[in-house]
């Protein structure tokens, strides 16, 4: 390799380490019970199988150097025997100690939770659709590809699919978790810093797998409050000629086929809940940043921004296209 | 050593068929995601053979037999059936309120153009019309899930595997039951 490619090498590599440094989708920046349990059984692993790795090609160093000119080693057995023995006690040990480690944590990470938030997660190809379950049906709502949670408070989240297995994973709160068809599993996670994070699908589900991200937010007590009673809201109501069109033309074409808006008649549960759609900072599952541009070059066109997404390209006309785009975006 | 060039030629036809043998499967798994955004109107099929005067022939359109010999719109359609409940009416083929779509009774027709029509102008006695509320494209991959139903798809067309769980059989394993016009209910006598 030539001098300037190493240069780039070692430039693109270090660029590629660096990434791991971020603090919204890193299993090193752990910010809940749950992963830092799973962060503590990464540093000892490290701090162990690093040291071993080391002393075992030092080992492999020495032997090589101390009989590179006397042939085969005349080392009296009685030596041999207790290296041996030293080295398989250190072994054992450690191996043991991995083990224990291991298993305390993974207690910890299925361990019962008191007054948690419950939550459904079912994943769809290639969206979230997330919904916030309660005793009381009247509190229950449903969002899509944003998983709001409240810091201090154990969240057990239910994990679903309605088609093909998927993976949720979420670095900074818990570990990888399959969805898988026809059976539901159980994640806990008890965020403890306020922030903004991102959750990723980590199985491959199909075309659009890597356009399948989940936008998490960690509040305090008192805005998780303010954003459920808000989104237990039905959507706003249309006030312009523009947005009360766009209302008229999204209950009466094809759109309300598989999008609901609350206090509307779409009803659709196909696709993504639009109700407050506005409130939400992605479009797409993360695909693209939600503004009134590209919403409306999405609706145009779904399958030049997603292709294979399964929201087709519904035939309006571009007063109506102006009109729902207006009146989506009146729904914060 | 003309038996051996007779080998040598028989070989490469071999490879070159099983090529071209290999080469008609690119279409049937083809996914085209991209449909045009623009509505056009659609030609009236035809549902029966009586008419005045002479025979007209009956073309069908085109269009269908391409959705008919694509595994992916079949498939697409199969989820399409259940998205927009058409599983409400008509359960997972056998029928319910409505009727049965896996056996080879047609009122309608059972071409593909012609369940492509009676899903888009809906019909007598509950069908709801679905124009405007689906795409064009939407329509004929459920018009070919539908044909599937009842066995009506080409072998190498067929899906073997489906986008989530079904009640029914894959399309691979469903017996082939051609078309056949007629409304058994019209003929029982209802009770008095």
């Amino acid at each position: 390799m030539s001098q300037r490619g190493l240069h780039w090498g070692i430039a693109t590599g270090s660029i590629a380490l660096l990434a791991a440094c971020n603090q919204v989708q890193s299993a090193l920046a752990p910010v809940a019970d749950e992963s830092r349990a799973i962060e503590r059984v990464w540093d000892l692993m490290l701090w162990i199988c690093g040291p071993m790795y080391v002393l075992v090609l030092l080992a492999l160093g020495y032997a090589l150097w101390r009989n590179r000119g006397t042939g085969h080693g005349r080392a009296s057995d009685r030596t041999l025997w207790f290296g041996l023995l030293g080295f398989t006690v250190l072994t054992a040990g450690l191996l043991t100690v991995l083990t224990a480690q291991s298993y305390v944590q993974d207690r910890r990470l299925h361990a019962p939770v008191v007054d948690p938030v419950n939550v459904r997660i079912t994943a769809k190809q290639w969206w979230w659709q997330v919904e916030y379950l309660d005793a009381d049906p009247s509190k229950q709502f449903t969002t899509a590809n944003e998983l709001h949670l409240p810091v201090d408070r154990p969240a057990r989240i239910e994990l679903r699919t309605s088609d093909v297995i998927h993976s949720l994973w979420i670095p900074v709160l818990n570990g990888k978790e399959d969805l898988i068809p026809g059976h539901a599993n159980m994640i806990t996670m008890t965020p403890r810093k306020v922030g903004r994070y991102r959750g990723q699908c980590a199985e491959f589900c199909g075309l659009q797998h890597a356009n399948m991200a989940l936008d998490v937010r960690v509040d305090d007590p008192r805005a998780f409050a303010a954003w459920q009673s808000h989104q237990r809201m039905p959507g706003n109501t249309p006030t312009t000629r523009a947005t009360m069109a766009g209302r008229n033309d999204f209950t009466a074409t094809a759109c309300a086929m598989c999008h609901a808006i609350g206090g509307t008649d779409a009803g659709g549960v196909v696709g993504p809940n639009l109700t407050h759609l506005a409130s939400r900072s992605a479009l797409a599952a993360g695909a693209m940043p939600l503004n009134r541009g590209t919403l409306e070059t999405w609706i145009a066109d779904p399958q030049r921004h997603k292709p294979g997404t399964n929201m087709p390209a519904v035939p309006l006309q571009p007063q109506q296209l102006s009109d729902i785009t207006d009146y989506l975006m009146s729904l914060n | 050593m003309s038996s051996r060039f007779r080998s040598d030629v028989a070989s490469i036809v071999v490879v070159a068929l099983t090529l071209a043998a290999l080469l008609g499967g690119c279409e049937r798994e083809r996914r085209e995601y991209h449909s045009s955004p623009t509505a056009t109107a659609q030609p009236h099929p035809r549902l029966s053979t009586l008419q005045p005067g002479d025979m007209l022939s009956a073309p069908m359109d085109p269009v269908g037999l391409h959705f008919e010999n694509n595994a992916y719109h079949i498939t697409q359609g199969g989820r399409l059936y259940r998205w927009f409940n058409c599983n409400g009416c008509h359960a997972n083929g056998g029928g319910s309120i409505g009727p049965a779509l896996m056996d080879a009774q047609w009122r309608y027709g059972g071409r593909i153009d012609q369940i492509h029509a009676s899903i888009l102008e809906g019909r007598p006695n509950g069908m709801p019309s679905w124009r405007g509320k689906m795409t064009d494209q939407q329509a004929w991959q459920l018009s070919a899930y539908i044909r599937a139903l009842s066995g009506n798809v080409r072998k190498d067309a067929a899906p073997s595997r489906r986008e989530g769980m079904r009640a029914t059989p894959p399309p691979t394993r469903i017996p082939s039951q051609p078309p056949r016009s007629g409304d058994d209910s019209a003929q029982t006598v209802p009770a008095p």
